[in-house]
């Protein structure tokens, strides 16, 4: 073998879901002490990729080396002693013990008794934590640091690992600008270590800081990999988005009515604020912008499940008070939510207990017992109308395919005779034959004179459907686009990025 | 090469057949997984019967059924409490408590420890009211805990489980109260050879399968069970139905309580220790998951029915009531075992 230039080779690397190729034969090549950033819209397999590098998911095909050495078949814990560490997204430290604790959390050193050493473990901990200038009490509980203090235990759990790679997902979304420098002069020392980092982010000024070189991946394929010097803003967001399918998506012009929704000045301190817009009769509005944007809360609040601060609701221009789901569904909204596992489906019901959940009131008979037969003849014909495939609608949900448990949630709603459907990522993570048949469905449901909200985090998806498109970024309104054909993608990549000026938008 | 090619497609037939002789296969097991605590229960009762023949006199089935009655009555509220990913540890206690509260109010006036004095015979329905009152309330009570306070129904039941045992004794000053009216004891008698509480039992079963099967709030008790946040989303009251199956499982403690009474003749301050546990374990062993969304009222009868035969068998063969015991707690595991790979195989 040739000496090696990269510390990770990922190569031909195929991943498949039950119904979804997440990966079609993707390449990374790291080179030792990088910066690599990986971009891509979501889903388009960043994370994926790397849950395969870390162990957490076997690839379906292809090899990976590492230091030369070519890995397969092998868990995270394996990983880590490889020397491959990763900061996840989502830190789950035990919060109630101590930073040492957290930091050698199955490996503690030991005294000659075979009990903990804990004062060698504090001497150990007080080593790792210089090495990135954090000057911490090792005693302190992990509930008591901010988020951006357990992110940097975390990067120096990785180092005590001998991380030789250390992967970074989405690390300064729930950070201050100045706790975002300091991580990035720890990220700087550990270059000049000779440490080799992956960082995964929706923040393009970011990127163009911290990177040595940016791969892009676009719907689980590898578009390309530069040096951070070849790019500009631009041509990285050109890179990111790239393609025109505007035809895919069974958009047809309706008939728009009068307002049916207003929504003025909303606001939940700390998470988004003067959120104002309208949705009239048979149209759609897409609400688009990067995840932590703030438009699943926007869209929560609005259906009562979390307590707005400030602002006004108009259904019919009467001022509505919304405070449980229950209000919503009593003036005819519907919320497909974002995460159909959490708060979707109930997987051990059947698919006819799970459809008839949100309508039960109307089954009721004047003696109190439910109309089961009804119900289940209503079941039947919106399973046959929205075509989902279930051997019967006894059958559990969760032996459904995702597409199917879907459109099990789009009957429950239907069931339900709306006039005010909010879709929150009505498509993700549904292969795309089931795709296009919800895409057909929402705009049949536009025709028949609904008002329709849909949160797309697929901006193919966002222009393809929507009448209008609302763009958040950072818990605010940066633009509302009121005719879909005025803009292109990477503008609104540009607004969903907070990086819009004048001169970058001809409106 | 053609008799390479012959091989190769008899080797895929006899791969195709063992396919479909598999296939068989799978659906017999799929059907004794499905209806195993049938089959187990239908073992038993044979095994049993054929050990001795005894097990088998219409006499001793409807002994039985009497002695599964009452944890019979408090499993049918439980298994509807686990279904709601729920536990009420305090059914035992609410029997003694609703139970002492009737007998006092359902004592004949000649009673040589007339709990009151001056209270004079009452008709059977003011003690039946009263405990139903009770049971349901403190139920409620447990429900609305749960509910309002977000406090796990593990601590609330806990706690209402020693309050209303501390209540029972302060209630009575610690002694039984014995002597009901002749009306009282009719619950805990026979008509003709069919005994009172057999009836009683298959009434509360007929009820909680109405209300699980054929109402919103047993739709709504499998949804929060099943995710409870995707039940608050599709608009379902959950708070106001914890409350209400809370007080439901006191309530169908109380109806135990009245059989209890009306079969033993009298209520001691200590009864129906434990007795929780049996519902627990009755339940469970008909196939409702602690997982939640998952639970029937037929399985909780039959996982009664299980216990009560097994108790009756025992002892009929003489088995030491250690041993039972232990048998009893190896039914439990083994039934749950069991129940959680076929659950898993659907996943």
């Amino acid at each position: 073998m040739e000496k090696q230039k990269y510390l990770v080779e990922m190569k031909n690397i195929v991943k498949n879901f039950p119904g979804v190729q997440a990966l079609r034969g993707v390449n990374l090549n790291v080179g030792y002490g990088e910066v690599h950033s990986l971009v891509g819209e979501n889903g388009a397999g960043k994370s994926t990729l790397m849950n395969c590098l870390v162990g957490m998911l076997p690839p379906t095909a292809g090899q990976i080396y590492f230091d030369g050495k070519e890995i397969s078949n092998y868990n995270t814990s394996d990983a880590l002693k490889m020397g491959i560490s990763m900061i996840h997204q989502e830190l789950s430290p035990v919060m109630y013990r101590s930073i040492m604790e957290n930091i050698w959390l199955g490996r503690e050193p030991k005294n000659k008794f075979g009990l903990i050493d804990h004062k060698k473990m504090y001497d150990m901990t007080k080593e790792v934590l210089e090495t990135i200038n954090l000057d911490v009490d090792p005693k302190k509980l992990m509930k008591e640091l901010t988020i951006a203090k357990i992110q940097m235990i975390e990067i120096a759990k990785a180092i005590s690992y001998n991380a030789k790679l250390i992967i970074m997902d989405e690390p300064t979304s729930a950070l201050t600008k100045k706790e975002v420098v300091q991580l990035f002069d720890i990220m700087k020392k550990l270059k000049e270590k000779g440490k080799s980092l992956i960082y995964i982010s929706h923040k393009l000024d970011e990127i163009f800081e911290i990177s040595d070189k940016i791969t892009v991946f676009r719907d689980g394929t590898w578009i390309g990999t530069e040096d951070k010097v070849k790019f500009d803003v631009q041509s990285l967001i050109k890179m990111m988005v790239g393609r025109d399918i505007t035809e895919m998506f069974p958009k047809v012009d309706c008939i728009i009515g009068e307002t049916k929704l207003e929504v003025t000045g909303l606001a939940d301190t700390g998470r988004f604020k003067d959120v104002s817009f309208t949705v009239k009769k048979g149209e759609i509005l897409g609400i688009a912008g990067l995840v932590g944007a703030g438009r699943t809360e926007v869209i929560e609040t609005l259906f009562g499940i979390r307590r707005k601060t400030a602002g006004k609701v108009f259904i019919d221009e009467k001022e509505v008070a919304i405070k449980t789901p229950m209000d919503a569904i009593e003036n005819k909204m519907a919320l497909l939510t974002e995460d159909r596992r959490l708060s979707g489906i109930f997987p051990v019901l059947s698919v006819f207990q799970n459809t008839i959940v949100a309508n039960l009131r109307s089954y009721v008979k004047n003696n109190g017992l439910l109309d089961n037969k009804r119900a289940f003849s209503d079941v039947e014909s919106y399973v046959k109308a929205i075509k989902i495939k279930t051997p019967s609608i006894e059958q559990r949900i969760s032996n459904l395919s995702g597409g199917n448990q879907q459109k099990v949630l789009v009957a429950r709603w239907l069931l339900t005779k709306p006039e005010i459907l909010i879709l929150d990522e009505p498509t993700r993570g549904i292969d795309v034959g089931a795709k296009a048949e919800i895409h057909k469905l929402i705009t049949a449901l536009a025709g028949e004179g609904k008002s329709i909200i849909m949160v797309s985090s697929e901006l193919p998806e966002v222009m393809g459907m929507s009448d209008r498109i609302m763009i958040m970024h950072e818990g605010k309104v940066t633009g509302i686009i009121e005719n879909r054909k005025d803009l292109s993608q990477e503008e609104i990549m540009n607004y969903a990025t907070g990086n819009t000026s004048a001169d970058q938008l001809e409106m | 090469m053609s008799e390479n090619l012959k091989n190769l497609v008899s080797e895929v037939e006899n791969a195709s057949e063992l396919k479909s002789n598999n296939h068989t296969d799978n659906k017999m097991l799929l059907y004794l997984k499905k209806y195993g605590i049938i089959f187990a229960l239908i073992l038993l009762i044979v095994g049993i019967s054929i050990a001795e023949p005894k097990f088998l006199n219409p006499i001793n089935i409807f002994n039985v059924l009497t002695q599964s009655s009452i944890y019979g009555i408090m499993a049918l509220g439980m298994t509807l409490v686990i279904i709601a990913k729920g536990i009420d540890l305090s059914v035992g206690s609410i029997l003694a408590f609703s139970g002492i509260v009737a007998a006092s109010l359902g004592q004949v006036a000649t009673a040589s420890t007339k709990f009151f004095p001056n209270l004079a015979e009452m008709p059977v329905i003011v003690p039946i009211l009263a405990a139903l009152t009770i049971g349901a309330l403190i139920g409620a009570i447990n429900g609305g805990l749960i509910a309002y306070t977000g406090i796990p129904a593990f601590i609330a039941t806990l706690g209402m489980m020693t309050m209303a045992r501390g209540a029972t004794l302060m209630y009575t000053s610690g002694k039984p109260i014995t002597q009901l009216t002749p009306d009282f004891m009719f619950l805990g008698s026979k008509i003709g050879i069919i005994p009172v509480p057999v009836i009683i039992y298959a009434l509360m079963a007929g009820i909680t399968w109405v209300l699980l099967n054929h109402t919103s709030f047993g739709k709504n008790i499998y949804a929060i069970g099943g995710n409870i946040k995707a039940a608050e989303i599709s608009g379902v009251n959950v708070k106001k139905n914890l409350l209400l199956l809370y007080a439901f499982c006191g309530l169908t403690a109380a109806v135990a309580a009245i059989v209890f009474a009306g079969r033993v003749g009298s209520v001691h301050p200590g009864a129906a220790v434990s007795y929780e546990l049996t519902a627990i374990a009755a339940s469970v062993i008909g196939g409702t998951s602690f997982d939640g969304g998952i639970g029937t009222v037929g399985g909780a009868v039959i996982g009664a029915l299980v216990l009560g035969v097994l108790r009756n068998g025992l002892t009929l063969l003489g088995v030491q009531a250690y041993w039972q015991q232990i048998l009893e707690g190896m039914i439990i595991i083994v039934a749950v075992i069991i129940d959680m790979r076929k659950n898993a195989k659907k996943k």
